[in-house]
């Protein structure tokens, strides 16, 4: 075996380093999916008629739907039956402020380094913070309210804001777009909701952390992101996921909604746990991401760190329907042991003079499969569209793989489609080279690897980006030579 | 400082190095000559570490411990510099950045705390002047694009940054115009102290008139066929290495 294998096996033993859970009473719903089940969740949650209703619809239409069987990924059969659709953590009175939240939950933060109270008088990011699919704490609501921007959790939004929610739910996923997506729009339990009115620039960034907790629960999130004319926001969203043996089901749905000339710019660091160096254990993250661009001389930038899951299914997407509007999709996917990640992006041109940007940066490393899946569709009214896309694969070891699936349909002859690949892997001189500097191969690997998704990272605000680099310095420990 | 032992090396049943022996002491500049495939960067991807080959008699011993027993990142914790005859190129990371990683992995393993950012940056301009680098160059991607002269102006700096108690100069005058030639040279000689030690392999003479050693050592078929001081460079630039080479086959 090669000295890159044994470090590779070396680096890949490292254990989650997030591995830990805390006890939180869950007031959970009993296993198995049915109207009923349903009906529970939008009770619970004390729903207006016609979401109960928007629910069932998307329910009774997920029954006729098949799973995917497309994506290049493989995993045993999910029984629907067996996952818990609601758990909440107990609390006796809806809090306040911080210092009337559960102080485990505090806890919970701290543990993942994001103390809310650091966070709120160190960084100026508000947090809307999710644990098992209940809002705990919203901060800086009030700050962002004097701007009329609407930052809070999807059930207190359907409560305040019923009209917005009902005039977008669905509006760019709809409720039967795909098997994942019609399960989420049946059973989601909450998610994050953001409203920024005409003319508007956030002022800082927003910030939600998704953790999922309780064994066996599935977590449905829900994002919904308005951007009224004119108006700028950036949304960052983090997750980590305790150490569990049972899968664990995870499909959001993330909708952005991008007026004439506004622009939403949203991150993802994503570290759910991938499972063991087995494959044991691990998230399966099924999410549906798409924002369209409806006016003119809109953005939508989606930028992702992909760390963790056993499988991942995710491909943020930009509806491009406004002329001049303009959309990008910056991915670092790492994969290590055995886990599988199939994603990518879907640009849809509908719009004059519409363009895109996609730079896709697959990481493979240990038994893993790590594969690309894009679509540029150039529709026939989309004069002079432009798209660049640039997918790049680094291998490490010899027992991975990368794919790349590229779809491009162009309907209109001005269009301008170009697309790069490349296919590297770390050299022993560039090991070599750094090794005679100091450097151990460790801290190489992560040199390089950070080197190689540089153009991605530096799309990620300042601490996000810190924070990302840790992480894909994290995944890759225990994983390379 | 080092005193390499009869060492023989090569690579899967070819042996390249036949028997090196070869003392340095702190102050000293040995300059490592000899014709093309004699052994010369050999000698040095051994002395670093390089696992490529594989080492099957003799020891090396560095300030007093044993070389060879070292992984190739304490040697270089422990003082050894090689300043690469092909300078490797890493995507995405800045001469910067991975100065910062080298320096504060070197003085983690000398119980020093890392440099904070104003430290760094005080000592990297300081090294800068010293070795008349381009800043700019410093912050793009390590070795991406850089010409021949702007690679090996990069060793000399990183050299700086490090400051080794040995430093091996594996061909750094090849691919470099006089002006290159020079600065890399000053940049060199700048860096010499009395404690210090260097290395230089060249397959000319001409860095010699910069760097000028005290010991040149004329290296043919893995071996040190001849030594002497700096006249033996001037002789060998005379008559061309086929005077080693009818030597050799006369004796």
């Amino acid at each position: 075996m090669s000295k890159d294998n044994q470090v590779l096996e070396e680096f890949s033993s490292k254990e989650y380093e997030h591995g830990w859970s805390i006890d939180l009473e869950s007031d959970s719903a009993p296993k198995g999916l049915s109207e009923e089940i349903v009906r529970f969740i939008s009770l619970k949650k004390n729903e207006p008629e016609w979401l109960l209703e928007w629910r069932l619809k998307a329910f009774r239409h997920w029954l006729t739907m098949k799973e995917p069987k497309w994506p290049n990924v493989k995993y045993p059969p999910i029984d629907y039956q067996d996952i818990i659709y609601y758990s909440a953590p107990k609390q006796k009175v809806q809090p306040k402020n911080l210092s009337e939240v559960d102080p485990e939950l505090i806890e919970t933060f701290k543990k993942l380094g994001i103390s809310l109270t650091e966070q709120k008088r160190l960084t100026g990011v508000a947090v809307d913070a999710v644990i098992d699919s209940i809002s705990v704490a919203t901060t800086f609501k009030e700050k962002l309210g004097e701007l009329g921007i609407i930052f809070c959790s999807f059930s207190e939004a359907v409560r305040e804001h019923p009209d917005l929610v009902k005039k977008y739910l669905g509006t760019v996923v709809p409720s039967n777009d795909n098997y994942y997506a019609a399960l989420n729009s049946a059973v989601f339990s909450d998610g994050s909701f953001c409203y920024i009115p005409k003319g508007v620039r956030c002022p800082m960034e927003l910030s939600t952390y998704f953790r999922i907790n309780a064994a066996n629960t599935g977590q449905f999130e829900r994002t919904l992101i308005i951007a009224e004319e004119g108006s700028y926001v950036s949304y960052l969203e983090g997750c980590t996921a305790p150490m569990r043996d049972e899968n664990q089901l995870h499909a959001a749905v993330v909708e952005l909604y991008a007026m004439k000339s506004a622009e939403i710019k949203y991150s993802t660091v994503q570290n759910w746990y991938p499972g063991d160096k087995d494959g044991k254990g691990g998230i399966y993250n099924f999410v549906t991401k798409r924002g369209i661009c409806a006016g003119d001389y809109s953005k939508i930038s989606w930028t992702q760190v992909e760390t963790g899951a056993a499988i991942t299914w995710k491909y943020p997407s930009c509806i491009l329907k406004g002329d001049y509007s303009n959309g990008e999709f910056y991915s670092v996917a790492v994969t290590n042991n055995y886990q599988q990640a199939d994603t990518g992006t879907k640009m849809i041109h509908i719009g004059k003079h519409t363009r895109s940007r996609i730079v896709s940066k697959g990481i493979s490393i240990g038994k893993s499969q790590n594969s690309y899946r894009g679509q540029v569709h150039i529709l026939k009214r989309a004069e002079n569209a432009r798209n660049f896309s640039q997918c790049d694969s680094l291998l490490m070891g010899d027992q991975c793989g990368a794919h790349t699936f590229p779809y491009i349909d162009v309907e209109n002859k001005s269009a301008h489609v170009e697309h790069e690949a490349t296919t590297s892997k770390i050299g022993e001189d560039q090991i070599f080279y750094c090794l005679q500097r100091g450097i151990d191969e460790e801290a190489a690997i992560a040199l390089i690897v950070n080197g190689y998704a540089k153009e991605v990272l530096k799309q990620l605000p300042m601490e996000f980006a810190v924070e990302a680099q840790k992480l894909l310095a994290l995944t890759l420990e225990g994983s390379v030579g | 400082m080092l005193k390499i032992k009869n060492i023989h090396a090569g690579v899967e049943n070819k042996s390249i190095l036949n028997g090196i022996n070869l003392e340095v002491k702190p102050g000293e500049v040995h300059a490592i000559m000899g014709p093309n495939g004699s052994g010369k960067s050999t000698l040095a991807s051994v002395l670093a570490g390089r696992e490529d080959f594989e080492v099957t008699e003799g020891s090396v011993e560095f300030l007093g411990k044993d070389l060879l027993a070292m992984k190739p990142e304490d040697r270089a914790r422990e003082g050894i510099f090689l300043a690469f005859q092909y300078p490797i190129e890493i995507p995405g990371v800045s001469t910067v950045n991975f100065m910062k990683t080298a320096l504060n992995k070197i003085r983690e393993y000398r119980g020093q705390d890392a440099l904070d950012a104003v430290s760094f940056l005080t000592l990297m301009k300081e090294k800068i002047k010293l070795v008349e680098i381009d800043q700019s160059l410093l912050s793009r991607s390590l070795n991406e694009d850089f010409s021949g002269g702007e690679k090996k102006r990069n060793e000399i700096f990183q050299m700086a940054m490090l400051e080794p108690k040995l430093a091996i100069l594996d061909e750094t005058d090849s691919g470099l115009d006089i002006d290159a030639l020079r600065i890399v040279a000053n940049g060199v000689n700048k860096l010499r102290t009395k404690d210090n030690a260097t290395i230089v392999v060249t397959h000319y003479q001409r860095l010699l008139d910069y760097i000028v050693p005290d010991y040149v050592h004329v290296l043919y078929q893995g071996k040190i066929v001849k030594s002497g001081t700096k006249e033996l460079a001037m002789e060998l630039e005379e008559k061309g290495y086929d005077w080693i080479k009818s030597e050799m086959e006369v004796a």
